[in-house]
This record gives structure tokens, C-alpha cells and sequence, in this order.
């Protein structure tokens, strides 16, 4: 009896500590303290003319201090102006969502075990109505009740190894990744997702392409260009796609999942080193670059468009290289460019840079000889186009010659961004003599000797 | 048994709707004319011609706990996919859901503010654009941006009060094209369109006077001239309820004169199903107890003549039957038209995609025999007073039988919540469950709105007057009388007038006539009249007041511009109308004369009607016959005179 009162107690107080009033600063926050409200809480407000009854919402970070964001019972927010608030009474105190795990129904025997490793990208959500907050679906079980699909192929767990912006990834996340993909394979698991924001998604694709050395399965990465609070979004079936893929495709490597165009009928799949993001929101924004994707993925089927891939299976050489070499460089060159930008790279201990150069990969002629130099001081220069598409190809223009006469490395259609992942990752593996070599090898299909005509409908 | 319950309502009085406790709440949905959409730079067009067709599904996001809402569900088992058309001029990417929003239009904002000054409703200070969750399709996001306006104030209608709840902001859906048993298809002109939707609190007041409550608002609405006008730039939504229930909520009532029908059907409907419930309860009835589970009789019906049977059983349906204790008579009985419980069923079952129900109270009937229908009741165990219906069935709708079974066991529930649609009769039909609470959501996207005084003032400044001052004004302003200003107010023209009046020496009488009586007798006859707009038809109007069309020919040129869709001046051409200029007038009057000219001599001033007859039979249509009148005397006059 007396330890129910106690926790009784305890949990009033801890309630009392956490009363959230996130989002509010200064005086509005300290008004909400006094009267010990949060988020939440169902309150009545009185302004000078006006009575709202709602509940207290936390404001954006960035909104203006001077509203207290209500949610009204018919579910509209308002903002109601601070200064005119006269009073605010505590009708009813509600605990923030909690989220409560869904009720899951066993894992299908017999079903091959496959995980879904979360990056931050949120591929799944829920939506908490009553004070509109957004969570991202974490748990196997979470994400099972948003994407019910995923049970029935496979015995699904999910990791969520970070929960980070795509944009704030840095080498030391790809080695983590990768070493943790390694470990699920090596534990028998017979399909891998990792969920990504796309904004660098095409850069984790090349790092886990060359990091993990000779996969016997296919590991999909997948985004969403909607994000998963909404009802339209490209997240579930970018994830069912690529779950049927790392299960069943006939081939292995790293690849990438999403939609092949704007309606939800079709799902590409892209080698990890030939991807790349085009459009800033439409969900057709990754396209193959300088190749075509390696399948589709159409109401349940996959179908594969090519045959010359690393085939799936009992892999005997199934290693990791997961060191990437943080000082590389990407720049892109344009017209009046200054090489000093390279030297201070070089001065600040930069090893190596891939560029962007013009047309078929080309800089001016003040560049060209500030290279050579470097380059004779062991600095690695290599040449993509920013072109986006075609081949680099120095020997058709003086320009192209001096620069190779300098050392300069031609990558041939290598995507300036794996060109950039795989210098990192050579550099980071292996010694610097083989580097210059191995650049111009095809390592993870990194490279296409044959360019094709696209076919016309 | 079949005792028919208390028809009193067949004529409803406003004795009986009190007897009902009848409540009616109104929300008007009106689009907004302010040049582009709410959330991108498309203009607000309707285009036919689809460049491209997106195909997309849906699917609902849940909320925490696993609660769903029942019509996101019922949508979602559905499992339709939606195809988009897509017209270049029309919708961008934000349409297709393929880019974020734009901020939001603030001369759509800024109207939506001025009807709610005008309504006295207080103003939200701080705007917070939000996500409501739709799942049917209509928007390629799941969800309708919208946004609480204002809170509160009233609209004044014949001395009464009727308080207003809330005037918000929204874009318009998707206009639905085609709607298929596994696909529906929209076009997405429409999407996004501003809105903006006035809701009123329930009243109690009769149906005929919700219907002059919705003309009155949409007259203010019009008043502020903001507003976009013609066939479906206004919708009504109705939410009727009876007895305390909860409303049925009839979506898109398009026009006015439908909406003391549509409240009148409801209000028989949903009385007569609570008059059930109380009728089963006496009985000693429950659902539990009444309501039987679904029996495959497919067996029992394989060698019938009747069609439908065949028809299924050839589509490898499975056929079902139910058994409802107590029922027998009360399927088929219908106290009003289409009002029974038979047609409840029937509607559920068309909206989950079946063809519908066959019932015991029409049975032996459709083919199927008395000898069949026995067997049926054997199997199920029917007795005397019980009755049963047959659903035709494939294996995967489960959801649609559970739903026809949900509806059964709701008739002793009396009057349940649904969306409706309106029929062209005024009737209604089933159309999904009511969604539950509103499931809202931050529209993040989009920043906070500050409105500011400076905001508030500039929208005071165009509050309209009220009703009768602007009438007054038309009636003194442009020597109107009271018919023709009313009617010029409620048309869809009255910019169009303005500017007409103003740009144009023609009579504001001659223009308003023409803005009103004459589309309306086009409309009569059949005549598609929206070609005519508003650009065409001032062409037209300064074709007039040039002298280069007549008045008289003005209804003919419009008819012909509607039915060729071609503007006023090919229009002309095309008529063989040419306009005859004031000399070749005076040639043909002087030929008309010197031809006649024993008449003139004769009858001196008295000829000029015989000579008008011959006139106008060569000019008419060609030139105002005010103007061959004037000319005629003046050319008779002379004559004589120098006759002399
Ligand atoms: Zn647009």
C-alpha cells in the first residue's frame, strides 16, 4: 500500500520535471512553468475579448516567441497572441504521447531472417494526432505495423544504428555501417536494408560498394523522397522493393532502391556506384548514371535486366575494408578558377582530389601547371567531368595532354562522387603506391567500358 | 406484423420536423478568385487534355496506439489506386505531390480574412497551415492543407442570428473523373484551387430556410467580389441529424434549390431508421440475438434460371445469405420513397463494389423461385417472422460482407453516422462512414502566418456592405429596377456588368437584361452557356455600342457563339451578320422610298410604318432599329420637303 502511494508520488513528481515546454523561450516559457503546463495539456486561455479551450502544443524552434500554439478540439492550431493573454488555467494534464509499442503478431516460420538498419532517414513514421508530433517507426515492431507487407516475407528485426541528417554523415558513419552490415551477414542473415536520406545517399552507396568485399548477398539501400508521416509517401514500397531484392535477387554488391518514375508502379534498382540524385524532390530523383538500372521491381516481382553481376551466394572471400581516408577532396572547376585553393589543400595536408572538370575533363592552363607541380610532390589528382554524363577523355585537346603528361589520373564515367568515395577509401586501405592503380581498375562496377544509346519507345 | 410506423411525415410541416428535432448544420465551400492556387503559381483553370497520367496509392498513416480511423480503413481496404491526369497548364509539380508547396497566396489569405471581418468573426492572429488526413484519393498528398481563419461570429438572415463556428482556408481536391471497381481517376486542375469553407453551427430552423440561408451567404460571398463564379465553384455540405443522433454528413450538394430536398429526405430517413430501432426493441430483439452469420447457399441455387445467378455463379462467385430474426416484412417496407432498410444494405454493398443485396421481402423474384427461396430458409433456419438477404460474393470481400453485416446489426442503432451523396432528385446515397475526429497535423512546410493589424485593416477596407445598401446602390446607381438588380447581384456576372456600364455607352438595363434574362433563356433551351465568358462577352458588348450588332441580334449571336465556341466577331461573320454603317442605312432608306414613293406622296408621315416593315425586313439584325427609325422619318421629312 504504501510503496503504490509512494510511486504514486514519484511518478507526480517526475511528471512535474518533465513538463515539456519545448520549443518556447523567455517570458512565455517561464508563463508556462509558473502555472506548471507543458505539452499536452488541455488548458483554457483567456485573452482580452476572446476564451480558447485547446491543448498546449510545443512551438517550432525556429516560430516567433510571442504565441502560445493551441490545438483546438476540432484539431486546428492557432496562435494566440502572448501579450493579450490575461489568464491560463490547467483543465486536464495529459503525459506527452508515449507511442505505445503495436500488439505484433508472431514472425512467419520459415521465413528467411532479414534486418532493416536505420541511418536517420525515417522511412517509417507515426503521427501523434492529438499534439500533431512525428515519430519515426524504430523498433522491428513499429515498423511492421506501418509496413505490415514486410511480414509476410520475411522474419524482419530492425537496427537503428544512427539518427543523423544524410547530410551530417562522415566517414567514420560508412565505416560503422559497414562493419555492421559485415557483421549481420556473417551471422547467416539472408537480407540487409539500410535506410537512408537521400541527399547523400549516393555517396553511403559507393562507400558500402567498396567497403564490403565480395557480399554473397545484395544490400539495398533505400530512401524516400516524401517523407513517411504521409499518406502519399514512396517509403513503403522503396522499403518492400528492396527487402525483395536483398532476399532474392540473383546477384550481389550494393545497390539502391527507388522509384523509377514519378507513379508507384515501378521501383528501380541501381548499382551503388552509378547512382546518382537529380532532382531535388520528385521521387524519380535517383537515376543510373552512364549505365542503366540492374532491375525492377513491379507488384511483387523483380525483374533482372542484367546478367554479368557478381552472382549471390557462398561467398569464400566475404571481407571488409571499412577505413575511408578523411583528407580528399571534391572540387568542381569553372571559369576563372584559382589553383590556389588547391595548394592550400595540399598545404593543409590533403592526399589527394578528385575534379570536376569541363566537357571531357579539362581546366585552364594556370590550373594545369599548378597540378603538375602538386602531382610531382605526390599530391593525386584525379579527373571527372561535371558533365554528369560521358567519358573523360584527355587526349583529344592540348589542354587534356598537358594534364596527363602532369600525372593527372582520368577516371574515364566514373560519377565525380564515387570517384571521391573511392579515393577516400583507397587511401584509407591500402598503400599509397597501389592507390594510383587501383583507381583505375574496376573494383565494384564503378566503371562501364561500353555506353549505350538509350532505347526509344 | 408490417405495421407501418407513424407516417405523419409524409408532408413534412414544421410541426413534424420539431416532432424529429430536426438540426441542420451548413458549411459552404466557395472558391476563391485570386489568380493562382493556394500553395503553387498554377492558375486556376479547368483543362481537358491530359499530357500524362500518374498512377499512385495511398496508404494511412496510423496514429499512436494503433488507433485508425474508419474511413481511412474503409478506403484502405478498398484497396483502389488512384490515376492522376496531368495538364501542363494546369499543375506543376506541387499538384503531383513532387515538390514541397510554395508559401501560401496571401491574396487568397487576405480574402478568406475579409469574408470573415464581414461575418464578424474574430480573426486567428497567428495561422498555422495543417495537414488533414484524406485518404480517397482526391489529394495526391493523403492529406488537404487547411487552415483555421477565423473563429465564431454570425450571419444575419431575415432578423435572425445564425452564429457561425469557423471560416477556414483550404485547397480544393482533385476533380474526380471516372470512378472504377479498382481505380478511380482525377484530374488535377482543381487540386489546389483556393477555398474557403464557412461553417455554421446547427440550427433548428426548416429546411426551405437553410436553403435561403445559403443563398444569403453566398450573396455576401459574391459581394466581395473575390470569389470565383459558375457551376461548381460553390458546394454546399449538409449535416443533418434527428433526435440527438449523430449527423449524417451530405457532401457537394451543388444546388440551392436541392437542399430543403436533400434535409427533407434525411430528416424521413434517418427518423424512420430510429422508429426501427424503437420497433426491433419492443420486439425484444438484439442485434446479437437477430443477426445471423454469413452461410455459403451457393450449393443450393447452382441450377436456377434466374440471371443475376447466373451471372455470378459464372464470375465464380460465392453467394451468401444471412439470416435476420424478426425481420420479415420490415426489408422491403418503404414508409417514404426509397426510404427501407433493404436499400441500406443495398448501398453498402454497392459501395464496397458488389452489385448489391437481394432481400427476403423480394423474394421469389429476380428468377429465383418460391420452391428455391424454401430451401434457402431451410438451410438457414427461418421461420415465420424471420427475414434474410443474399449477397453475391468473391473471395476477397471479406470487408465488404463484414460491412454489410455491420450495417444489420446498426438498424437497431437507429439513425448512425455516414457521408452521403446527393442524388439529382434530392435523395441520397451512402458514400463512406463518417471519419472519426479530425486527424490534423502541422503542415510543416509551411511557415507560421503573423496577421497584423496593418493585415486586418487593408481586409476592413473591403468588407462589403450589407445586402440591401448594394441594392439600393444598383437600383439608384444604375436606374435598375429592384427584379433586374437583384438578379444581376445574384448572377455571375455583376463584375462583368460594372465594367460593361463603364466601358460602354450602352444602357446599364440593356446590359443587365442581357447578363441575366438572356443567359438564362439560353439555359432554357439547352444551351451550354459557360463558353460565354466574362472576356467574350464584353467583346460582344463593345460591338454593340460600336453599332456593329444590333440589340435585337444580341441573343442570337450569344446562342451561336455556345454552340460553335467561337468569339463575338467570327460569330458575326459566320451569321452573315455584317453590321450596316449609318450611310449604306440612309442608301437602302432612300431606294426603299424612291420605290414607294406614291405611298409617301399619299400618306405623307403616316407611310413611315409600311416603310419601316420594308426596312427592317432588309436591315434587321444588321442595325439598331431605334436608329433605322430615326433615320427613316428624318429621310420621309425631306422628301416631302423638297417635295414642296
Ligand atoms: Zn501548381
Amino acid at each position: 500500500m504504501f510503496t503504490k502511494r509512494l510511486n504514486q508520488l514519484l511518478l507526480y513528481a517526475t511528471r512535474r520535471i518533465l513538463k515539456d515546454t519545448s520549443g518556447y523561450k523567455g517570458a512565455l516559457k517561464a508563463f508556462l512553468e509558473a502555472h506548471n503546463i507543458g505539452a499536452g495539456d488541455i488548458v483554457v486561455v483567456k485573452t482580452d475579448k476572446d476564451e480558447y479551450k485547446g491543448t498546449v502544443i510545443p512551438r517550432y524552434e525556429y516560430a516567433s516567441q510571442d504565441f502560445l500554439t493551441l490545438k483546438l478540439p476540432n484539431g486546428y492550431n492557432i496562435g494566440v497572441e502572448f501579450n493579450k493573454i490575461r489568464s491560463i488555467k490547467l483543465v486536464e494534464e495529459h503525459a506527452p504521447p508515449a507511442f505505445a509499442p503495436q500488439h505484433l503478431t508472431a514472425p512467419k516460420k520459415g521465413l528467411p531472417k532479414a534486418v532493416i538498419i536505420s541511418t536517420g532517414g525515417t522511412i517509417a513514421s507515426r503521427v501523434d494526432y492529438r499534439t500533431g508530433g512525428v515519430r519515426p517507426a524504430l523498433s522491428a515492431s513499429d515498423l511492421l505495423s506501418v509496413v505490415p507487407e514486410l511480414g509476410d516475407i520475411a522474419q524482419v528485426d530492425a537496427d537503428l544504428l544512427f539518427s543523423i541528417y544524410s547530410e551530417n554523415m562522415t566517414f567514420s558513419h560508412w565505416s560503422k555501417l559497414s562493419e555492421r552490415i559485415y557483421n549481420y551477414i556473417k551471422e547467416g542473415y539472408n537480407g540487409v536494408v539500410v535506410t537512408h536520406g537521400t541527399d547523400t545517399m549516393g555517396y553511403a552507396a559507393a562507400a558500402l560498394s567498396f567497403a564490403l568485399h565480395k557480399t554473397p548477398i545484395p544490400i539495398l539501400l533505400v530512401g524516400s523522397q516524401r517523407s513517411s508521416d504521409r499518406p502519399s509517401s514512396d517509403a513503403a514500397s522503396n522499403l518492400i522493393a528492396a527487402m525483395v531484392t536483398s532476399l532474392k535477387a540473383p546477384f550481389s554488391g550494393v545497390y539502391v532502391s527507388m522509384h523509377e518514375w514519378v507513379s508507384d508502379e515501378r521501383i528501380s534498382i541501381h548499382v551503388g556506384t552509378k547512382v546518382r540524385k537529380l532532382h531535388t524532390s520528385r521521387r524519380d530523383a535517383f537515376k543510373s548514371i552512364n549505365t542503366s538500372p540492374v532491375a525492377v521491381y513491379k507488384d511483387g516481382e523483380l525483374n533482372v535486366l542484367r546478367n554479368d553481376l557478381p552472382k549471390r551466394g557462398v561467398s569464400d572471400d566475404f571481407r571488409i575494408f571499412p577505413k575511408f581516408e578523411e583528407k580528399v577532396s571534391l572540387i568542381k572547376f569553372y571559369p576563372g578558377f584559382d589553383p590556389s585553393i588547391i595548394e592550400s589543400l595540399y598545404q593543409k595536408g590533403y592526399k589527394g582530389l578528385v575534379l570536376e572538370g569541363t566537357g571531357l575533363g579539362h581546366v585552364n592552363k594556370l590550373t594545369a601547371d599548378s597540378l603538375k607541380k602538386l602531382i610531382r610532390d605526390g599530391f593525386i589528382v584525379c579527373m571527372t567531368s561535371q558533365c554528369i554524363y560521358g567519358r573523360v577523355r584527355l587526349t583529344v585537346y592540348d589542354t587534356g595532354r598537358d594534364l596527363l603528361d602532369a600525372g593527372v589520373l582520368p577516371l574515364e564515367d566514373m560519377l565525380p562522387e564515387t570517384a571521391f568515395v573511392k579515393l577516400s577509401w583507397c587511401l584509407g586501405n591500402f598503400e599509397r603506391e597501389e592507390v594510383s592503380k587501383m583507381m583505375r581498375s574496376n573494383i565494384a562496377n564503378e566503371y562501364n567500358s561500353r555506353l549505350l544509346l538509350e532505347e526509344v519507345e | 406484423m408490417n405495421t407501418i410506423p407513424d407516417c405523419s411525415l409524409k408532408r413534412l410541416s414544421r410541426v413534424s420536423y420539431d416532432k424529429v428535432e430536426l438540426k441542420t448544420g451548413l458549411e459552404i465551400h466557395q472558391q476563391l478568385d485570386v489568380g493562382t492556387k493556394l500553395f503553387c503559381d498554377c492558375p486556376t483553370i479547368e483543362t481537358d487534355v491530359a499530357h500524362t497520367k500518374i498512377l499512385r496509392r495511398l496508404r494511412p498513416t496510423q496514429s499512436e496506439l494503433g488507433q485508425i480511423d474508419p474511413a481511412a480503413l474503409y478506403e484502405f481496404k478498398k484497396k483502389k489506386f488512384n490515376v492522376y491526369l496531368y495538364n501542363q497548364t494546369s499543375a506543376c509539380l506541387v499538384e503531383c505531390d513532387e515538390e514541397p508547396p510554395h508559401p501560401i497566396n496571401m491574396n487568397a489569405v487576405k480574402a478568406a480574412i475579409t469574408v470573415a471581418l464581414a461575418l464578424d468573426s474574430k480573426v486567428v492572429r497567428e495561422l498555422h497551415v495543417m495537414r488533414k488526413i484524406v485518404i480517397d484519393g482526391s489529394n495526391t498528398t493523403g492529406f488537404q492543407r487547411t487552415v483555421l481563419i477565423a473563429l465564431g461570429g454570425s450571419l444575419k438572415v431575415d432578423g435572425m442570428d445564425i452564429p457561425v463556428q469557423t471560416i477556414s482556408l483550404e485547397e480544393d481536391a482533385a476533380r474526380i473523373i471516372e470512378e472504377k471497381e479498382n481505380y478511380r481517376v482525377f484530374s488535377l486542375d482543381r487540386l489546389g484551387v483556393p477555398l474557403v469553407e464557412i461553417a455554421l453551427a446547427p440550427t433548428t430552423v426548416d429546411p426551405v430556410t437553410v436553403e435561403r440561408i445559403a443563398l444569403e451567404l453566398g450573396r455576401l460571398l459574391r459581394l466581395t467580389k473575390l470569389v470565383a463564379r459558375g457551376l461548381g465553384t460553390i458546394r454546399q455540405d449538409l449535416n443533418v441529424s434527428v433526435h440527438d443522433f449523430k449527423p449524417s454528413e451530405v457532401k457537394g450538394v451543388q444546388r440551392l434549390d436541392l437542399i430543403p430536398k436533400v434535409i427533407e429526405y434525411e430528416a424521413k430517413r434517418q427518423d424512420y431508421l430510429f422508429k426501427v430501432s424503437n420497433e426491433l426493441k419492443a420486439k425484444g430483439l438484439t442485434a446479437e440475438k437477430a443477426i445471423g452469420t454469413y452461410v455459403d447457399v451457393t450449393k443450393l441455387l447452382e441450377d436456377v434460371s434466374s440471371q443475376i445467378v447466373k451471372k455470378a455463379l459464372k464470375e465464380d462467385k460465392t453467394i451468401y445469405a444471412i439470416k435476420l430474426v424478426g425481420f420479415r416484412g420490415l426489408l422491403g417496407r418503404e414508409p417514404f420513397p426509397d426510404v427501407r432498410l433493404g436499400l441500406e444494405l443495398a448501398d453498402v454493398a454497392r459501395a464496397h463494389g458488389l452489385g448489391g443485396v437481394l432481400h427476403s421481402d423480394e423474394l421469389p423474384g429476380y428468377g429465383i423461385s418460391k420452391e428455391e427461396v424454401k430451401r434457402i430458409e431451410r438451410v438457414l433456419k427461418v421461420r415465420e417472422d424471420d427475414g434474410f438477404y443474399l449477397v453475391f460474393a468473391s473471395s476477397d470481400d471479406e470487408e465488404a460482407l463484414n460491412a454489410i453485416r455491420r450495417r444489420a446489426i446498426a438498424f437497431f442503432e437507429g439513425p448512425i453516422p455516414e457521408t452521403r451523396g446527393p442524388l439529382a432528385d434530392g435523395r441520397t446515397k451512402y458514400s463512406r462512414p463518417r471519419p472519426g475526429a479530425a486527424r490534423m497535423y502541422p503542415e510543416t512546410d509551411i511557415p507560421l502566418i503573423k496577421v497584423t493589424d496593418e493585415l486586418i485593416n487593408e481586409c476592413m477596407t473591403r468588407v462589403p456592405k450589407p445586402w440591401i445598401e448594394v441594392l439600393n446602390y444598383y437600383v439608384t446607381t444604375y436606374h435598375l429596377n429592384e427584379k433586374l438588380a437583384t438578379q444581376i447581384l445574384d448572377s455571375n456576372y455583376l463584375s462583368l456588368f460594372e465594367k460593361a456600364c463603364s466601358e460602354t455607352n450602352l444602357s446599364p438595363t440593356f446590359l443587365a437584361v442581357s447578363l441575366t434574362e438572356l443567359i438564362v433563356s439560353l439555359t432554357r433551351e439547352g444551351v451550354d452557356t459557360s463558353f460565354l465568358d466574362d472576356v467574350r462577352l464584353l467583346e460582344l458588348f463593345k460591338l454593340v455600342d460600336s453599332g456593329q450588332v444590333s440589340k435585337e441580334s444580341v441573343l442570337d449571336v450569344m446562342r451561336y457563339m455556345c454552340q460553335n465556341k467561337v468569339g463575338s466577331e467570327a460569330a458575326l461573320k459566320a451569321m452573315g451578320i455584317k453590321a450596316i454603317s449609318e450611310e449604306v442605312l440612309r442608301s437602302i432608306i432612300l431606294r426603299v422610298i424612291d420605290s414607294n414613293i406614291r405611298l409617301v406622296e399619299a400618306q405623307k408621315e403616316r407611310s413611315f410604318g409600311a416603310l419601316m416593315g420594308l426596312v427592317m425586313r432588309e436591315v434587321r439584325g444588321k442595325v439598331d432599329g431605334k436608329k433605322v427609325s430615326t433615320v427613316l422619318r428624318e429621310e420621309i421629312k425631306n422628301r416631302l420637303e423638297s417635295k414642296r
